[in-house]
């Protein structure tokens, strides 16, 4: 069974149909590509995936479970989280609680045990602690995990918002152009650190992607959006030889 | 000597004012709102303590807990029904003069409940007074116990901002609420449970306050709860250790004002050190100054 299942998706701001008809099938463990010019509604077909906006039409699998119309919460907790465009983390708090925050919904005490620091509380925090320092590592960001979110590295700071996402223990994860703002160096890294994620976490993972050398390096199958409309769909190669993507891009 | 009772006094209020401050601070760090009924839950709560000890016979202890449970009812449900179905629809302004309303609608009701004359409040704190220096310095039960009040809701709840599982959700709406929703956390439950530790808090200062100037009227909580919001921007709103520093130095200010310059000015004199702080630091105290990059 597919990972992800869209059908016919829309969505339309007034008399703009930001998101047209749009269809993908994803299957468990792919990497996948969503691409295309901008304000070609990449973003948006992410924020109806995470529940931010209500499709006007069309439906939402996840592993086979309608997930349509659902509100962010009840998404994440079925399995679907995202980073962000603009990096999004909560540069105030200490790297090791924006990945703490992230496994809110996963572990459970009452506010009366953690007011009264009862032993629940203590024994969730502590295999709170020590998850999410597990991830870091992953990430290398463990020996960061005290200083304040907003004080890391650029870089580092994408590292750690894919690191957030992935404690909310999901099954699908969202990439919002990981690799905007990063120089040749920082982008190799980040396609290793996206393929050891995969790996390592069995994850199914669609990202959105302006950085051809990135896009044609990892993703398996490319799914290209041209003004809401979903332009050509398949494998990598394929799809960035295609006539039309390359007029989309380029120009006539 | 006289200047230390002042002190003292100073002190004493000024921790009422902290407590009430941290509710004001917490609600607006976190729902990005001012809720200017809080003040008047503070009133709710001292009636609610009055009337479960003088009607209902109850032990002091359990009347303020009953009054602690009906503020935190009565915070979240203020929330639910006035503040979240305004919260989508924008602007700011709307949230604002609601809470205003809500203010008043408290105010009357407690008006039309209570009757205008003020009510005799019984201190509900029967710990012996201290008496220092010979008898020169009295430090009555209720100060000792607002001032300790005051130490110990501190450190609680930065514990559990900084600590806990909610508090880290607290944290992570104050910062980006939309990135937290996304992260699995429940926002609009995580804005209740700021709005019942903030009317919990309420109840506890409107019972305090009561007890040490004994009257109780349906607008005692007006101008302590303006006050309070002073002493949140004066230590920087937002932060909870600026609340209490800002609570403190402004019921100080306001005590040793009363006494040495001119009890009619007193009120002017707070609110006047509130426009220099601004003028000087607009962040107040504690407050970051965050600049937004372009």
């Amino acid at each position: 069974m597919a990972m992800l299942e869209v059908k016919n998706l829309s969505i339309s701001f007034g008399g703009l149909h930001a998101v047209d008809d749009f269809s993908v099938t994803i299957e468990k463990g792919e990497l996948y590509g969503l691409i295309g010019p901008n304000g070609a509604g990449k973003t948006t077909v992410f924020n109806l995936l995470t529940g931010v906006y209500k499709p006007t039409e069309g439906k939402i699998s996840l592993d086979g479970k309608d997930i349509t119309g659902k509100n962010t919460i009840e998404i994440n907790r079925a399995g679907i989280a995202r980073t962000f465009q603009n990096i999004r983390l909560f540069k105030n708090m200490p790297v090791l609680d924006n990945v703490k925050t992230g496994f809110h919904n996963r572990y459970r005490y009452s506010t009366v045990s953690g007011i009264l620091r009862l032993p629940r509380y203590r024994q969730v925090e502590n295999t709170l602690n020590e998850r999410a320092m597990e991830i870091l590592k992953v990430f290398d960001l463990d020996k960061e995990a005290a200083i304040l979110a907003g004080n890391l590295p650029y870089g580092k700071q994408r590292k750690l918002e894919i690191a957030r996402a992935l404690a909310t223990e999901p099954r699908l994860l969202l990439l919002d152009e990981p690799a905007a703002g990063m120089n040749p160096n920082e982008t190799g890294e980040l396609m290793e650190t996206i393929r050891f994620v995969r790996d390592h976490f069995d994850m199914t993972i669609l990202l959105i992607e302006h950085d051809m050398r990135l896009v044609a390096g990892i993703c398996e199958k490319l799914s290209v959006l041209n003004f809401g409309r979903l332009l050509a769909q398949g494998e990598t190669a394929e799809v960035l030889s295609n006539p039309d993507v390359i007029t989309a891009y380029l120009g006539e | 000597m006289s200047f230390l009772t002042y002190l003292k006094d100073g002190i004493s209020l000024g921790s009422v004012y902290a407590i009430i401050a941290l509710g004001y601070t917490m609600v607006y760090g976190i729902a990005k709102m001012l809720n200017f009924a809080h003040g008047d839950v503070i009133m709710v709560g001292a009636y609610t303590a009055l009337m479960m000890i003088t009607r209902a016979g109850l032990p002091a202890l359990p009347a303020v807990l009953i009054a602690m449970a009906t503020c935190t009812i009565l915070g979240i449900t203020i929330e639910m029904v006035a503040y979240r179905p305004l919260r989508k629809a924008g602007s700011p302004l709307a949230v604002l003069i609601t809470a205003i309303g809500v203010s008043y609608l408290l105010q009357n009701i407690a008006l039309l409940a209570f009757g205008a004359d003020g009510k005799t409040f019984i201190n509900v704190v029967s710990l012996p007074s201290l008496n220092l220096f010979d008898g020169q310095l009295v430090i009555s039960g209720v100060t000792i116990v607002t001032v300790l009040a005051n130490i110990v809701i501190m450190i609680c709840l930065t514990l559990f901002v900084k600590k806990t599982k909610r508090g880290r959700a607290m944290q992570a709406v104050s910062e980006d609420r939309d990135a937290a929703q996304l992260m699995g956390v429940n926002v609009n439950g995580t804005i209740s449970l700021t709005f019942a530790i903030g009317s919990a808090l309420a109840a506890i200062a409107g019972v305090l306050l009561c007890s040490a100037y004994p009257v109780v009227t349906p607008y005692t909580g007006a101008m302590p709860g303006i006050k309070a919001f002073v002493a949140a921007v004066f230590g920087g709103i937002g932060s909870i250790p600026g609340a209490m520093i800002g609570g403190i130095l402004l019921g100080v200010i306001e005590i040793l004002g009363r006494a040495y310059i001119s009890s009619q000015v007193a009120d002017a004199i707070v609110f006047g050190v509130l426009i220099i702080v601004l003028l000087v630091r607009p962040t107040g105290l504690f407050g970051k100054n965050v600049q937004e990059k372009v």
